[in-house]
């Protein structure tokens, strides 16, 4: 058990770092989806079901989708 | 100051906020070692005193029932401001639907996310009443479910088009639901202080421990943050893609770079 | 243990500081916010942890079992909610700015043009 919160906090770091790394909106909008999950898994771990349910449909569904909304928007361009 | 400058600038400041950072989780508890006692009390005392048997939600609605009321309403008023800023301005009109991203050809929509979309809603609206109703009892409430129920809306419009999605409701029919969610958590508190005494108390029955209709009032509280919630991300996502299919400038604004 | 639980919502907090100060986009410095954001849901549901024990819901579970506190997991789901309308309210303000100026470019915020 122990082991498996580890490596959930360790994924979360990682992929929390790859975000910031990651320059192009797009491909940001995707990764932070996967860390809205990773951080659901970590939760789960961690004995935080609500709080687990609340990031998933937030950070995989919510989040990603205003990100993707407001790229389309922008790469629209002026017209 | 150019980039290079704000950049050194920051790793010593940040070394600064580590070293903080550092001295202060250290006088942590230790992981896995918890010693706050309030919520060794609330897990003791939320089953046989208010018959919740799922303790977050006891604090979120009961125990701390007010800053739940803060939060609806910092919701209610982030989705206000993001219609109001995305809204038709005095220099935008609507147009007809047409995808954002010019000189891609878009292919329409396959069959096979046409069906798969239009099969999932019915489960999704299931399950996010569900999770919804059984707030009180099991993981979830009125935010987790409030936000599935807009990801079955959200689905309509992936399976099909704009105009789908549109002619579905009223905006004016979302925009009362999310009012009514609103207030209704207000009202349901003012009920609470005429026939309890003190605001958002919990005043309906309470009922049998693992019952859909114990735990007094706060199974009313989450279907109307429930409902809040669920209109408001209609709201949100109505509004983003009103401004990225419909909204077209009607003419330059001034100073406008290009 | 305790390090890599706190350790990790620290170095969230200063990578995403991180990703904000030295950005060239105003959506990736939007994302970044909500990275520095997740630092404080790990920091709050890692201090309410208790090795060993069960989730604060006792549906089926006798009341008395051991469980992990439920109110830093309340105040966290607080926190997601309101995250989640910050980063709505920044995405929308994104959008608007880059309509009437046509760029993204956070120095040109201040209206100073930056050169390396």
């Amino acid at each position: 058990m122990t082991a498996f919160v580890a490596l959930a906090l360790v994924l979360v770091a990682v992929v929390g770092t790859l975000v910031v790394v990651i320059q192009d909106p797009l491909r940001q909008a995707l990764t932070v989806s996967l860390f809205g999950i990773l951080l659901g898994i970590l939760f789960f771990a961690v004995q935080a079901p609500d709080v687990a349910l609340s990031e998933i449909v937030v950070g995989a569904v919510a989040l990603p989708l205003m990100i993707l909304l407001a790229l389309a928007k922008i790469r629209g361009g002026t017209r | 100051m150019t980039r290079r400058t704000r950049q050194r600038l920051f790793l010593a400041a940040a070394a600064v906020v580590a070293a903080v950072l550092a001295g202060g989780l250290a006088g942590l508890p230790s992981f896995g070692h918890a010693t706050a006692q309030d919520g060794r009390i609330l897990d003791a005392v939320s089953v046989p005193e208010r018959h919740i048997t799922d303790v977050v939600t006891a604090v979120n609605f009961d125990y701390r029932g007010v800053d739940t009321m803060g939060e609806e309403f910092i919701f209610f008023a982030a989705v206000a401001g993001v219609i109001l800023l995305l809204g038709a301005q005095p220099d935008e009109a609507p147009g007809h639907v047409a995808d954002a991203a010019t000189g891609r050809w878009v292919p329409p929509t396959s069959d096979a996310v046409r069906v798969l979309g239009l099969a999932l809603v019915g489960p999704t609206v299931l399950f996010a009443l569900y999770v919804i109703a059984h707030g009180h009892l099991t993981p979830g409430g009125g935010f987790q479910g409030g936000v599935v129920l807009a990801t079955a809306v959200l689905l309509v419009y992936l399976a099909g088009e704009y105009q789908h999605l549109h002619g579905l409701y009223p905006d004016r029919a979302i925009e009362g639901v999310e009012a009514f969610g609103a207030a209704g958590y207000v009202v349901i508190g003012l009920a609470g202080l005429a026939l309890s005494g003190s605001f958002l108390a919990n005043w309906a029955p309470l009922g049998t421990v693992g019952h859909l209709n114990s735990a007094g009032s706060v199974p009313l509280l989450n279907v109307v943050v429930g409902a809040e919630i669920a209109a408001g991300f209609v709201l949100l996502l109505s509004a983003f893609l009103h401004q990225t299919l419909i909204l077209r400038r009607a003419r330059a604004a001034p100073g406008a770079g290009r | 243990m305790s390090v890599l639980a706190y350790g990790v919502a620290g170095w969230l907090l200063l990578v995403g500081l991180w990703g904000i100060v030295n950005s060239r986009n105003l959506v990736h410095q939007v994302i970044c916010v909500s990275v520095v954001q997740a630092a404080t849901y790990v920091l709050l549901v890692a201090v309410g942890y208790r090795a060993g024990a069960v989730a604060p819901v006792f549906a089926g579970v006798r009341v008395g079992t051991v469980a992990v506190d439920p109110v830093v997991q309340a105040l966290c789901l607080t926190d997601v909610v309101v995250g989640t309308t910050v980063t709505a309210l920044l995405l929308a303000l994104v959008v608007q700015w880059h309509k009437r100026t046509g760029s993204l470019d956070p120095d040109q915020l201040t209206g100073r043009d930056e050169s390396d």
